[in-house]
């Protein structure tokens, strides 16, 4: 049998630095190297560092008692309590303006990308005009803005604005009727709970008779009806055991209701107001990707026009639309970090900020805070990948 | 029966398809519906717009020296008028700010340059922008050569601080975020790797969080006794940030960038680095620009926060300015003074990306 011919006639062997597998084997050894090298000599530089502060590394620090007051917590906290006790307030704090904060900022978006799309040329230009001021100043100056230009401005609490007499608003931030509630309503959280199960329920059941016998309910509309319907019935029967109790000025101050500091006011305003800026323009580019020929197409099949909507347009717009908009809330979260500057207490005031400099445990106060913010941004790429693999264009 | 042999004098269309009343009643009146919004919309304007008209402008005041110059019936311009030497320029000893205007000035020059699409010899002006141009603003600035006065760092501020922190923490990054970019793209799973992990981590901590650790952790790092300059510590802070960013970007542009043209390369026998650099990276950064200037400008929004580690920049020196007591109470006019100019230079950039966008996408339009 014929010997296959050789590919490479036989010769001297090219030196190793001409084979593409040895060039990159060394070149990586040389990376790890330089990376581990430069690990060292800061972890050395840092070692020497602490031992002349008299620094102890380690978490132990964390058992310590605080010693120091937080104006807003959503958990029991009190100066007594411990350094580990103030980071989970300060998340808690980051969190709930977060959240807050998305929410408005994808209603607010959601409205001015539509009306940036309006056939009517005024509301348009008010939209863009909203964009294009929000989207082109920096966030710190904008909460800087609300916080000490506006809240700081107001009225002291004697002079409150008062919005129907139950809610105030003075320098001392807002103040809120609060729900107490009476015996008797537990029923309607659970009767929420009955009407979410029963749509979600009739959403399946009306999709696979759809797909069966082509017939459809609009369930879409009987859920809302029932989630909404269902604890307003409860609420009815029981007899409303609601009492609000309003905010009553005593003295200088406010008592009873719930307060709202200035310092969450500013921050949630100015995130809110910012990211939907932004979002807007994504929600704006994601309707303008779905080309017209879609809705055309589907008008052709004498779709009605909601359906046109519902079935063609928002979906193909939603694949434009959510990956960006993931990457604003992502924004959202961290820029709440800036709520440091005016004193709101989150994880970076509370923790990087006052806990850092009682303690002095530079390194782990920060690797703790900066691991949070990772946590949560891998988590939301997590999602936005499983979203992507989801939703991709299924080609041929 | 007759003929005509002239034609009819053309007649003009009807008022209500063309000019302005039709215009109108097409987009403002077309239907109930939209005229309502019409006259809402019309209503939020003049809600907004009468009253800070009325303030920023026709009740304001322009000209004085001090707080007595104000009725404080509207703005009080007279505070920005005052201080406007120090929100541009910080504290930088008066007799010595030519040097400052210099740099300006050469560097508006070559901006310009660059963004006329018209003028020649972009590349060489490009390579001086990008390297001589740093070495020159250093010497201007903080001076030690040729007879200059040193000017500290701890006297830079205003607006002259918020270019310097941007335009550095942008060319700073550009090679770094070039590397990145190659990196993460790269087959050699270390390399890879690193770049992924490098990228990723400073992407999804905030700005603010790298600030604190730039300026209280960054001290621990040096050998003992070397101390770093404050404003170096929040450049290098800004430098990495920014740097994963710009990988991203310019990740973005190499994707766009068909196979065939790296393929093609290596049949002619270019090597890694010749296919990158003549080929792959000159058509990627092309289609990169815009999305370049885009980081840019959110850059230029961020540098606002080493106001939280002591710099002054822009609004960190506005900020300071409040707090003076022969000119407490303006507030408003600081903020409404700083956030003009961040709005005029954002907007500015942002029309520039835009119009480069649409120059870029001949060919690629459906």
């Amino acid at each position: 049998m014929a010997q296959r011919p050789q590919a490479r006639p036989a010769g001297p062997k090219p030196p190793f630095w001409r084979d593409r597998a040895k060039r990159a084997l060394i070149f990586q050894l040389l990376l790890i190297a330089a990376v581990a090298g430069f690990l060292v000599y800061i972890i050395g530089n840092t070692q020497d560092n602490l031992a002349a502060r008299g620094i102890t590394t380690g978490f132990g620090f964390l058992n310590n008692t605080a010693g120091f007051g937080i104006v807003q917590s959503l958990i029991d906290y009190s100066s007594q309590s411990t350094y580990g006790r103030t980071f989970v307030v300060g998340l808690l704090n980051t969190l709930l303006v977060s959240a807050l904060g998305v929410l408005a900022a994808t209603l607010i978006g959601f409205v001015v990308g539509i009306a940036r799309l309006s056939p009517n040329w005024l509301i348009a230009r008010l939209a863009s005009g909203y964009i294009e001021v929000f989207r082109n100043i920096p966030l710190l100056l904008q909460i800087f803005f609300w916080y000490f230009a506006v809240l700081r401005a107001l009225p002291s609490a004697r002079d409150s604005l008062s919005f129907g007499e139950v809610i105030f608003l003075n320098v001392r931030g807002l103040y809120l009727p609060e729900p107490q509630f009476l015996s008797g309503f537990g029923l309607i959280p659970l009767a929420t709970l009955v009407a979410v199960v029963a749509s979600i329920a009739l959403v399946i059941w009306n999709r696979r008779r759809h797909e069966a016998t082509g017939k459809r309910l609009p369930a879409y509309w009987i859920s809302a009806g029932l989630i909404v319907g269902l604890p307003l019935l409860v609420l009815v029967v029981t007899g409303v055991p609601v009492t609000w109790e309003v905010p009553e000025l005593r003295g200088f101050n406010f008592r009873g209701g719930i307060t709202v500091i200035p310092e969450f006011l500013a921050l949630w305003l100015a995130l809110s107001i910012y990211t939907a800026s932004f979002i807007a323009e994504i929600v704006r580019s994601g309707i303008q990707a779905v080309s017209h020929g879609q809705t055309e197409a589907a008008q052709a099949l004498s779709l009605p026009q909601g359906l046109v909507l519902r079935l063609v347009v928002i979906p193909q717009a939603l694949r434009v639309i959510i990956p960006p908009l993931t990457s604003q809330y992502l924004n959202l979260i961290k820029n709440s970090s800036l709520a440091t500057a005016i004193g709101y207490p989150d994880l970076v005031s509370v923790f990087a900020g006052t806990t850092l400099n009682q303690t002095g445990q530079a390194i782990e106060v920060i690797a703790m805070t900066m691991a949070v913010y990772l946590t949560i941004s891998l988590l939301v790429s997590l999602f936005m990948n499983w979203y992507n693999a989801r939703v991709a264009l299924v080609e041929r | 029966m007759t003929i005509r042999h002239e034609m009819i004098p053309e007649r003009p269309a009807p008022i209500r398809t063309v000019g302005p009343i039709a215009w109108l009643r097409a987009n403002l009146f077309s239907g109930p519906v939209n005229t309502l919004f019409t006259l809402v919309g019309l209503y939020l304007l003049y809600v907004l717009l009468a009253p800070t008209i009325q303030w920023a402008f026709i009740n304001a005041d322009w000209v004085g020296t001090s707080r007595d110059d104000c009725s404080r019936e509207g703005a009080c311009w007279v505070f920005v008028n005052a201080r406007l030497g120090q929100f541009i320029y910080g504290l930088y000893p008066g007799s010595e700010i030519w040097r400052v205007n210099t740099v300006f000035a050469s560097f508006a020059a070559l901006i310009a340059w660059l963004a006329i699409p018209r003028l020649p010899a972009k590349r060489w002006v490009a390579i001086a922008t990008l390297l001589a141009f740093p070495v020159f603003a250093y010497v201007m600035l903080y001076g030690g050569y040729f007879g200059l006065r040193v000017v500290e760092t701890h006297r830079w501020g205003g607006l002259m601080l918020t270019l310097i922190l941007a335009v550095v923490g942008m060319v700073a990054a550009l090679p770094i975020g070039i590397l990145l970019a190659l990196g993460r793209r790269s087959q050699m799973p270390i390399v890879k790797s690193f770049c992924v992990v490098f990228i990723e981590f400073w992407r999804g901590v905030p700005l603010i969080t790298i600030l604190f650790m730039a300026s209280v952790m960054l001290p621990l790092f040096m050998p003992t006794g070397v101390s770093v300059d404050r404003l170096l510590r929040a450049l290098i802070g800004i430098t990495l940030f920014q740097s994963a960013y710009m990988a991203e970007v310019i990740r973005g542009g190499l994707q766009a960038i068909p196979r065939g043209q790296e393929e093609a390369a290596a049949a002619l026998g270019m090597n890694y680095w010749m296919r990158m650099g003549l080929i792959v990276l000159p058509q990627a950064l092309k289609m990169m620009i815009p999305g370049i200037v885009n980081t840019f400008i959110s850059l230029f929004k961020d540098t606002t926060l080493v106001m939280i580690i002591g710099l002054f920049d822009l609004l960190g020196i506005v900020q300071a300015a409040l707090s003076d007591s022969r000119w407490l109470g303006f507030a408003l006019e600081g903020y409404v003074f700083a956030a003009f100019m961040f709005w005029v230079f954002c907007f500015s950039m942002s029309r520039y990306s835009q119009y480069l966008e649409r120059k870029l996408h001949t060919g690629h339009k459906r």
